[in-house]
């Protein structure tokens, strides 16, 4: 067996926007070469949603009445922002699921091992799932106009809403992320981590007017920030919104939207990495 | 900067009410292999864990290159590799980008980190399916790219948790081979394993821990020592006579045990304890097919000081993996 032979390790430079960012590049390189290498996984990501356009357009598309909108296909216009909202809302699963798989390989350990920069594994991690999420919405707008849904307010305000979006992908992920940590393994974290997603994403008005739920229903909807999403994305893409019963976040539906999304990634974001520095495998 | 490269001391940790590590004592000196062995739950890979920055220590301190674990964990990852009980690569990226990616995060330059990688997948005879997924490599395979990936920055204290276990014995001599080449390059190590015959190979010093704390510590030679002289051991080729033949044998030594048709005994006076025994069997007819002296291996020390062998799975009486506060143990 010969002997290594190469010269002692040469440093990088510190690059201008700082190792974090550096650390935390190069993770969300590896978790979207994941992506590349399991396309099985982007696929089943893919099918659900489409599979909701579809149900929701022809099956159910007529029972539900949109208030305010007497159009004949005004649910298949209602109904797609509440899709989009819902789908990036799932961004949240990979990162959960993503990071208890990392521990339970070891991968965390050896990661905490290194000299690098701790809340890059997470900053990665969060980065390529919100990333992922541009392809997911990139099929489904094409689904969209294939059961007849149109842009119908300019180019600009639809980019805007788009942008929304993925800021609202980027926020769950970090949730999900802080659930993943606290995970004991990856199969309970494909189960009982995404169970709070449920009830995240269907009360809201993402398929359902909002005044049509029950009394305090009503409330956590107006404001579960997915209802603020959703409804910014309508008024964005010129859709039906419906008639909106008087909440703050649904009167301000942009603004609700970035403001819930800042403070729910500082919180998580805080306690991810909190929590990250921390954790160990079994 | 002290000669030593790790030190530990008193280190407590305590999981609840699992108290993992009861007092751990530890020195390495720079550029030795120190060898920590023990049974499953002994707290080898909690004390790897707290080393390498892992894990807090309830109790105690310890300093690796000269800083604290605590205190200073970003010096102490800089000088050290680690390589866990579990093989951790990312299975979906090749052996060659697995590499590069730790490279990165080790902030090394591209240019090195490439030559670097190229060369360990030479050495760990990886260099033919350096660009396949890690899923499709062996276990042997992802143990040694695991072991290469805590090499990339060359660091010079490695932490290797149970290396050879689940391999083959060829790979395992493979392995042996490359962790004494590092250790002729001045790196430091300290291994953990349940393998007596790989601490025995590879470690100047062994600490031997049961239940969280050291019951022994020395160099393996030290250790035979401790346990008193060399063994007799005879295999007679009628089972049924056993017994006799330990009879005949009581008066060269006691302490005999008996496994199947094989006795081994603990003895004292040199190789004319040989003759001693040929005779004592000849005089009462007992047929022997096997008879030697043998210097005591780490299994017998083991086996002495702990009560069960080092590879018994069983843990001590009623106590699970873990020893409890309420001292069942
Ligand atoms: N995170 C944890 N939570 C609770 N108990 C733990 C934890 N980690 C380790 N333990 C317990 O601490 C004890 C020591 O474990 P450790 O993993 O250090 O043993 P080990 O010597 O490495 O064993 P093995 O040979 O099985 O790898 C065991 O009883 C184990 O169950
Ligand atoms: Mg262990």
């Amino acid at each position: 067996m010969t002997t290594l032979t190469t010269a002692a390790p040469v440093s990088m430079s510190r690059p201008f926007y700082g190792w974090t960012l550096h650390d935390g590049l190069v993770v969300a390189r590896r978790n979207l070469i994941q992506t590349v290498r399991v396309p099985e996984l982007l696929f089943f990501s893919l099918v659900q949603p489409v599979i909701f356009v579809l149900l929701f357009a022809y099956v159910f598309g007529g029972a539900i009445p949109i208030p305010g909108d007497g159009a004949a296909d005004a649910y298949r216009q209602y109904l797609m922002p509440g899709i989009f909202g819902q789908t990036v809302a799932f961004a949240a699963a990979s990162s959960t699921v993503g990071l208890a798989e990392d521990m339970h390989k070891g991968l965390i350990d050896r990661f905490r091992s290194l000299p690098m920069s701790p809340p890059a594994v997470l900053i990665g991690r969060t980065f390529a799932d919100a990333a992922r999420q541009v392809l997911v919405l990139v099929v489904l707008t094409i689904t969209g106009y294939v059961v007849g849904w149109r842009i119908d307010n300019g180019l600009l305000n639809a980019i805007w809403a788009y942008g929304l979006l993925l800021l609202f992908a980027y926020t769950v992920a970090w949730i999900g992320s802080w659930v993943g940590l606290y995970m004991p393994n990856p199969e309970t974290a494909n189960t009982a981590g995404l169970i709070w997603l449920f009830p995240l994403t269907f009360l809201s008005n993402a398929f359902v007017p909002i005044n049509s739920l029950p009394g305090w229903l009503q409330t956590f909807a107006a404001w579960n920030p997915i209802s603020a999403l959703v409804l910014a994305c309508r008024e964005l893409f010129g859709n039906p919104t419906g008639i909106q019963p008087d909440y703050w976040p649904l009167q301000h539906a942009e603004a609700y939207t970035l403001i819930s999304c800042t403070v729910l990634i500082v919180i998580f974001a805080t306690l991810s990495v909190r929590r990250y520095r921390r954790t160990t495998s079994r | 900067m002290t000669d030593n490269a790790v030190v530990a001391e008193g280190l407590v940790k305590h999981f609840g009410d699992v108290h993992a590590l009861d007092g751990i004592d530890l020195t390495v000196a720079r550029g030795q292999v120190v060898g920590l062995l023990g049974p499953n739950g002994a707290g080898k890979t909690t004390t790897v864990r707290i080393l390498s920055t892992l894990l807090q220590p309830t109790a105690g301190r310890a300093e690796v290159a000269g800083f604290d674990v605590v205190r200073q964990p970003d010096q102490v990852r800089r000088a050290i590799g680690l390589t866990g009980q579990y093989a951790a690569v990312d299975e979906y990226l090749t052996g060659r980008e697995n590499l590069r990616m730790f490279g990165d995060l080790y902030h090394l330059s591209p240019r090195y980190v490439k030559e670097r990688s190229a060369e360990l997948l030479e050495w760990f005879e990886l260099t033919e399916a350096a660009d396949r997924p890690a899923k499709t490599y062996s276990g042997g395979m992802r143990r040694r790219l695991d072991l290469a990936a805590s090499l990339v920055a060359q660091p010079s204290i490695l932490f290797l948790d149970e290396p050879t276990t689940g391999l083959d014995p060829r790979s395992r001599l493979g392995l042996w081979g490359v962790i004494s080449n590092l250790v002729e390059q001045g790196t430091t190590v300290l291994l953990t394993t349940q393998y007596l015959e790989e601490a025995d190979q590879l470690a100047q010093d062994i600490v031997v821990i049961d239940h969280g704390a050291v019951i022994a510590h020395g160099t393996a030679e030290q250790l035979k020592d401790q346990i008193g002289g060399d063994r007799l051991e005879v295999s007679v080729a009628d089972p049924a006579r056993v017994g006799d033949a330990i009879a005949a044998l009581g008066g060269i030594g006691g302490g005999a045990v008996a496994e199947e048709s094989r006795i081994s005994m603990p003895v004292s006076g040199g190789s004319t304890v040989l003759v001693d025994a040929v005779r004592a069997l000849d005089a009462q007819g007992i047929e022997v097919t096997d008879l030697l002296l043998r210097r005591p291996t780490l299994d017998d020390v083991f086996l002495a000081l702990t009560g069960h062998a080092a590879e018994d799975d069983t843990p001590a009486p009623a106590t699970g993996r873990g020893r409890r506060k309420d001292g069942a143990a």
